[in-house]
C-alpha cells in the first residue's frame, strides 16, 4: 500500500478515456462501479469540451454483484452500439471490475457485432494514465492499421506522413498539432492521418499509406510507431520540437525521412527566442537556478531550453514518468545533478527545498509548493488545471512555441531591469525590500522570508509532512549572527539573500565558527563566488 | 413516483469526505483504495488537496492482491506512519471503497485493532464510501452512522439533537434561534472528535439533510426518536423545520413567531428580488444529492417554477413524506437513473435550467441549454433563513448570465 494525497496520474483507464475522447467514431464501454463516471468531468470541465466523452459505463452497484454483472456488461455493449453506431468500439474493465473478473473482450465478442470490438488489458494495479493511453492507442492501431500494402513510389509526389501522439486532456496538444503542421506544410510534406487527436477508426486504417511517424508525445506514441515501423516499413522520429534547437532538429530529422530540403525552413530566423535571450535585459538570467519536474517529455526538453537556450543553470531535474527514467537520468548527470524520479510530491518537495532553486518549472502541483516556498514557478507539464487549457494560441512546440517558451520561463522571474534596479537602490523608498515589483501580484517581503528560510525550515510550522524530509539539515545547531553581519545580510538584494545566509551558515558549520561575524560573511561569498 | 435503472451518471460517496473533513477538525479521512479513488478525490477537491487536508488514501498495489503483502499489516504500517506525521488527529475514519470490499477487507475488525492501538490519542472508526455501496451525500450518511454507537449516553433530559454537517455559519445561526426559542439544540457532526453530542432515549432529532436514512436508523436504535419536518430550505422550509422542533418542546406559538419574525422577514425579502427571474421557468433536476424534491419544491412553492422532471439517486419516502406532500400534483420524480433515457427526456423538454453534475453541465450548455452544476449546492451554505436568497441567487444567475452574453 501508498499513503497518497496527490497522484501525478489517474489509473490506466483514464488513458484509455483519452484516446477514445481524442478520436471520432469510436466507443469505449467500461465496466466500472458506479461512481467512475467522476472520469467524464475531467474532459468536460478542465478541458472543456462540449460533448461527453464517448464512454459508457456499467456503473454497477452492490445488489448487481450476486447477480450477473457478466450480463450487465453485455447490455450495455449492445445498447451502446444500438444507440451511438461507432465504427469501431473498445472495451475493458477499470480496477474494481478487474477484481470481479468478468471478461469483457469475450463478453463483447460473444455479441458479435458487425463492427471491430478491441479488448484492453489495464492492469490498475500495477500502471498508470500515461501507459495506459499508450497501450490504447498500440492495441487500436494494431488492430485497425490492416495489413502491409505496397505505397505508391516516392518520385513525382509529395511525400506524406503521419502525426502519432495528441489525445485528449492533453497539455497544449491543440496548439503543438497547428505548430507542427505548420512545418511539415512549410517542408512540402503532406499529413497522411493525424492520430488518436481526430481520428476515426477508418483513418487508423490509412495509416500505412504514409512514408513515415512523427511521435510527438512519445509517452503515448512510441509503442504505436515502433509496430507501423515494423509492421509498414515506416520509420519514425519522436525528437521533440520544444525550443529552438530540438525544433531546429526535429526539421532536419523530418526533411531526411522526407528526402526534401529543411534550410527554407530555418533560414529567415524563424523564432524570437535567440535574439530576446541575447539582448541585455536577459544577461540576468544567467545561472538561474532552476528546478524541472513533470512527464519525461516535457521534463527533458524544458531543461535543455532553460540550460542552452535562456542561460539558466541546472539544479534539479525529475520526472514522475518511471518509464522514461533512463533518459532523464542521463540528462541530469550532463549537469551533475542526480534526477529525482518519483511519483510522490512529498519527495518532490523536499527536492525543491534541497535544491533551493530561483524558478521552478513544473505541473501544478510544483506550482502549489513553489507558492508555498515563495519561489517563483511556471506550469510546463501535466497534471494541470482547467487554466492551462488556454482560450489562447499557446504551443509549446515549434518556433512559436519557443516564443511562448521565453515569456512563460521569464515572466515570472524579476525582469533584468527592474532586477538591477533594485540591487542599486535597494535603500531608496521606491525600491526596498518591501516594495511589489510591479508585475508581480504578491508581496516581496514574504517571497524573501521564505527564500531566506526554505532551506533550513518547513514552510508551515502546523504542517509535519514536509519537516521529515528536512531533519537532517536541523541536526547540526547553526551559529548565531552578530548583529553586524546581520545588518550587512539585509543590504543583500532579497532574492539571493537566501542563497547567502545559506552558504555563510554552511560555511561558518563547516568550520565550527562560534559566531557568524562581518568576516565570516564575506569570507564565506569569496569561498563560494556567485 | 417512479423508479429507474441503468448506467448512472453520478458520484460515490468517498466524495463526502471533501466537506466532512472540513467540519469535523480534528478528523482524518483515509481512503482504502485504488488509484482511482486517489484521483477521483483530487479532481473533486480542486485546489484544496494542497492545503495539507486531512485525508489521503491508501492505494492498494499488486503485492497487496497477489498476498505478497499481508494487507491489515501494510495498513497498520501506512496507519502508524499517518498518525506519527500528524499527530494533531483524534479521529481516523477508514473509508472502505469499491475495490476494498470487493476483494472484502475487514477494515471495521482493522479499525478495532487500530483503535486499541492508538488509544487514547486516537479513536479508529470505518465506514463505507464506495460506489456500489452508496452515492455521493450517502458517504455523509455511512460516516455519521458509523459515529452513532460511539457518542455518549444522555443522562435522560429531554435534548434536541440536529442531524447533518451544516456549514459553520447555517449550524451558528440555528444555534442561536433554538436558543431565542428555549430548546437545547447540539449538532452531529460536532466540529470536534471529543465533543461529539451524547444519545438517549430523551432525545428528539431533527434531520438537517434529507440523505440521513442510516443515521436516523442507528439513532432510533439507540432509542432517539426522529422530529418529522421538511428540509430547512428557503422561508417557507425552514420556519416549518424550526416549528416541528418547536412542537415538540411545547414552545408557545405566540414566542415562535416573535422569534423567527425578524428572520423570515429578511429570507422573504432576499427571496423576491430573485422571484421574477425564476417565476414560471421549467426546471429538469438530474439525480445526484437526494437535495432534488427539497429544492424543487423551493423552487416551485416559494419562487413560482415549473418542474418537468425530478431526479433522486434515492428516495426515502418516510423522511421526505412532507416535502412529496409539498410537490405540485403530477410532478414526475424518478428515483435512479438510465443515463441517456433521461438525456433523451431531457432534450425533449428543453426545459429553461438544468441542475445537472459537471459532466453533463458543458454538454448541455453546447446544446443551447442552461444549466446549474449541482455539486455546488453541497459546499455552499443553503440552509435557513439567512441562505434563502443566496440559495434563490444559485438558480437565478445562470439565467441571468445568459441573459447577459450577446455572444
Amino acid at each position: 500500500m501508498q499513503l497518497t494525497v496527490w497522484t501525478y496520474e489517474g489509473p490506466p483507464h483514464i488513458g484509455a478515456m483519452r484516446v477514445a475522447t481524442a478520436m471520432e467514431g469510436l466507443h469505449y464501454v467500461l465496466h466500472a462501479p458506479q461512481g467512475d463516471t467522476y472520469a467524464d468531468l475531467l474532459f468536460t470541465m478542465i478541458e472543456r469540451r462540449a460533448q461527453r466523452p464517448p464512454v459508457t459505463y456499467t456503473t454497477f452497484q452492490a445488489q448487481d454483484l450476486g447477480r450477473d454483472t457478466a450480463a450487465i456488461f453485455k447490455d450495455a455493449v449492445a445498447a451502446a452500439y444500438a444507440r451511438f453506431r461507432p465504427q469501431a468500439m473498445i472495451v475493458g474493465a477499470s480496477c474494481t471490475a478487474e477484481l470481479i473478473q468478468d471478461d469483457p473482450g469475450g463478453l463483447a465478442k460473444a455479441l458479435d457485432l458487425p463492427i471491430p470490438v478491441i479488448p484492453l488489458e489495464l492492469p490498475a494495479y500495477q500502471k498508470k494514465e500515461n501507459w495506459g493511453a499508450s497501450e490504447t492507442f498500440y492495441r487500436l492501431v494494431r488492430a485497425l492499421s490492416g495489413s502491409p500494402t505496397e505505397r505508391s513510389p516516392r518520385e513525382g509526389r509529395r511525400p506524406s506522413c503521419n502525426i502519432l501522439g495528441p489525445t485528449a486532456l492533453g497539455f497544449r496538444h491543440r496548439d503543438d498539432l497547428i505548430e507542427v503542421r505548420k512545418i511539415l506544410d512549410a517542408l512540402g510534406i503532406a499529413v497522411n492521418v493525424v492520430a488518436p487527436l481526430g481520428a476515426s477508426p477508418a483513418d487508423l486504417g490509412r495509416l500505412g499509406a504514409a512514408d513515415f511517424n512523427v511521435v510527438l508525445y512519445p509517452e503515448v506514441a512510441r509503442a504505436a510507431a515502433q509496430y507501423l515501423e515494423k509492421t509498414f516499413r515506416q520509420p519514425f522520429t519522436d525528437e521533440v520540437p520544444i525550443g529552438v534547437g530540438a525544433t531546429t532538429r526535429f526539421v532536419e530529422a523530418v526533411a531526411a525521412l522526407a528526402g526534401v530540403d529543411p534550410a527554407p525552413v530555418l533560414a529567415d530566423a524563424p523564432s524570437r527566442l535567440p535574439w530576446y535571450s541575447r539582448s541585455v535585459d536577459s544577461t540576468y538570467l544567467t545561472g538561474k537556478r532552476v528546478f524541472v519536474f513533470g512527464d519525461a517529455t516535457h521534463a527533458l526538453a524544458i531543461a535543455r531550453v532553460a540550460t542552452r537556450e535562456l542561460g539558466f543553470r541546472l539544479v534539479g531535474l525529475g520526472t514522475y514518468t518511471r518509464e522514461f527514467a533512463r533518459e532523464v537520468r542521463a540528462e541530469a548527470a550532463l549537469h551533475g545533478i542526480e534526477a529525482t524520479i518519483t511519483d510522490d510530491y512529498l519527495d518532490v518537495e523536499a527536492a525543491i527545498q534541497a535544491a533551493a532553486p530561483e524558478l521552478v518549472l513544473g505541473t501544478q502541483m510544483e506550482r502549489h509548493v513553489a507558492k508555498r516556498l515563495g519561489i517563483p514557478c511556471a506550469v510546463i507539464s501535466a497534471p494541470i488545471h482547467v487554466q492551462d487549457f488556454p482560450a489562447r494560441h499557446s504551443p509549446q512546440m515549434g518556433f512559436e512555441g519557443a516564443n511562448v517558451l521565453f515569456d512563460t520561463l521569464v515572466h515570472p522571474l524579476m525582469m533584468g531591469l527592474e532586477e538591477h534596479l533594485l540591487g542599486m537602490f535597494r535603500e531608496d523608498p521606491e525600491f526596498h525590500d518591501g516594495a511589489a515589483p510591479s508585475h508581480l501580484g504578491r508581496t516581496p517581503s514574504r517571497i524573501a522570508d521564505a527564500v531566506e528560510r526554505a532551506p533550513n525550515h518547513p514552510p508551515l510550522a502546523s504542517a509535519p509532512v514536509p519537516s521529515l524530509h528536512v531533519q537532517g539539515a536541523d541536526a547540526v545547531r547553526t551559529a548565531p549572527w552578530a548583529p553586524d553581519a546581520e545588518k550587512e545580510l539585509r543590504k543583500i538584494p532579497f532574492f539571493v539573500r537566501g542563497k547567502a545566509r545559506a552558504n555563510t551558515e554552511r560555511f561558518a558549520r563547516e568550520r565550527q565558527l562560534p559566531l557568524i561575524t562581518l568576516e565570516t560573511l564575506y569570507d564565506a561569498k569569496a569561498h563560494f563566488g556567485r | 413516483m417512479r423508479a429507474e435503472r441503468g448506467q448512472r451518471a453520478v458520484f460515490c460517496g468517498l466524495t463526502g469526505i471533501v466537506w466532512l473533513h472540513r467540519k469535523i477538525q480534528d478528523a482524518f479521512f483515509l481512503v482504502v483504495g485504488s488509484r482511482t479513488c486517489a484521483h477521483l478525490i483530487q479532481s473533486a477537491a480542486g485546489v484544496m488537496i494542497f492545503a495539507e487536508p486531512r485525508f489521503a488514501t491508501a492505494i492498494i498495489d499488486e503485492r497487496d492482491l497477489a498476498g505478497l503483502a499481508d494487507m491489515n499489516e501494510e495498513l497498520d504500517r501506512v496507519v502508524t506512519r499517518l498518525i506519527e506525521r500528524r499527530p494533531d488527529i483524534r479521529l481516523l475514519f477508514l473509508v472502505g471503497s469499491c475495490p476494498s470490499e470487493v476483494i472484502k477487507l475487514d477494515l471495521s475488525r482493522a479499525a478495532l485493532r487500530l483503535s486499541q492501538r492508538l488509544a487514547p490519542g486516537v479513536r479508529v472508526l470505518n465506514y463505507s464510501g464506495s460506489g456500489i455501496e452508496t452515492t455521493f451525500t450517502q458517504g455523509e450518511d455511512a460516516c455519521l452512522a458509523s459515529l452513532v454507537p460511539e457518542l455518549p449516553e444522555a443522562a435522560g433530559t429531554d435534548e434536541l439533537l440536529v442531524v447533518g454537517a451544516l456549514a459553520d455559519v447555517v449550524e451558528d445561526q440555528f444555534a442561536r434561534l433554538f436558543a431565542d426559542l428555549g430548546i437545547a439544540a447540539r449538532f452531529l457532526p460536532a466540529r470536534r472528535a471529543r465533543q461529539m453530542p451524547a444519545v438517549g432515549r430523551g432525545t428528539r432529532f431533527l434531520l438537517a439533510q434529507p440523505f440521513l436514512a442510516d443515521t436516523a436508523r442507528a439513532l432510533e436504535e439507540r432509542g432517539a426518536r426522529r422530529i418529522a419536518a421538511p428540509f430547512p430550505l428557503g422561508a417557507e422550509g425552514t420556519t416549518e423545520w424550526l416549528r416541528a422542533a418547536a412542537d415538540t418542546f411545547a414552545v408557545a406559538a405566540d414566542r415562535f413567531d416573535a422569534v423567527t419574525a425578524p428572520a423570515l422577514r429578511r429570507a422573504r425579502q432576499a427571496l423576491a428580488a430573485h422571484s421574477e427571474k425564476l417565476a414560471g421557468k421549467r426546471v429538469f433536476f438530474f439525480p445526484d444529492s437526494q437535495l432534488e424534491v427539497p429544492l424543487a419544491r423551493f423552487l416551485s412553492r416559494e419562487m413560482g417554477a415549473a418542474l418537468i422532471e425530478v431526479g433522486t439517486p434515492y428516495l426515502h419516502r418516510g423522511h421526505l413524506a412532507a416535502e412529496i406532500e409539498w410537490l405540485p400534483g403530477g410532478t414526475p420524480v424518478v428515483e435512479g437513473q438510465s443515463l441517456d433515457d433521461q438525456l433523451d427526456r431531457c432534450r425533449t423538454a428543453r426545459p429553461d435550467l438544468t441542475v445537472c453534475g459537471l459532466g453533463l453541465a458543458n454538454p448541455l450548455e453546447a446544446e443551447g441549454l442552461t444549466t446549474k452544476w449541482s455539486i455546488e449546492l453541497l459546499f455552499t451554505p443553503i440552509q435557513g433563513y439567512e441562505q434563502a436568497g443566496d440559495l434563490a441567487e444559485l438558480f437565478a444567475r445562470p439565467l441571468d448570465r445568459r441573459a447577459r452574453l450577446e455572444v
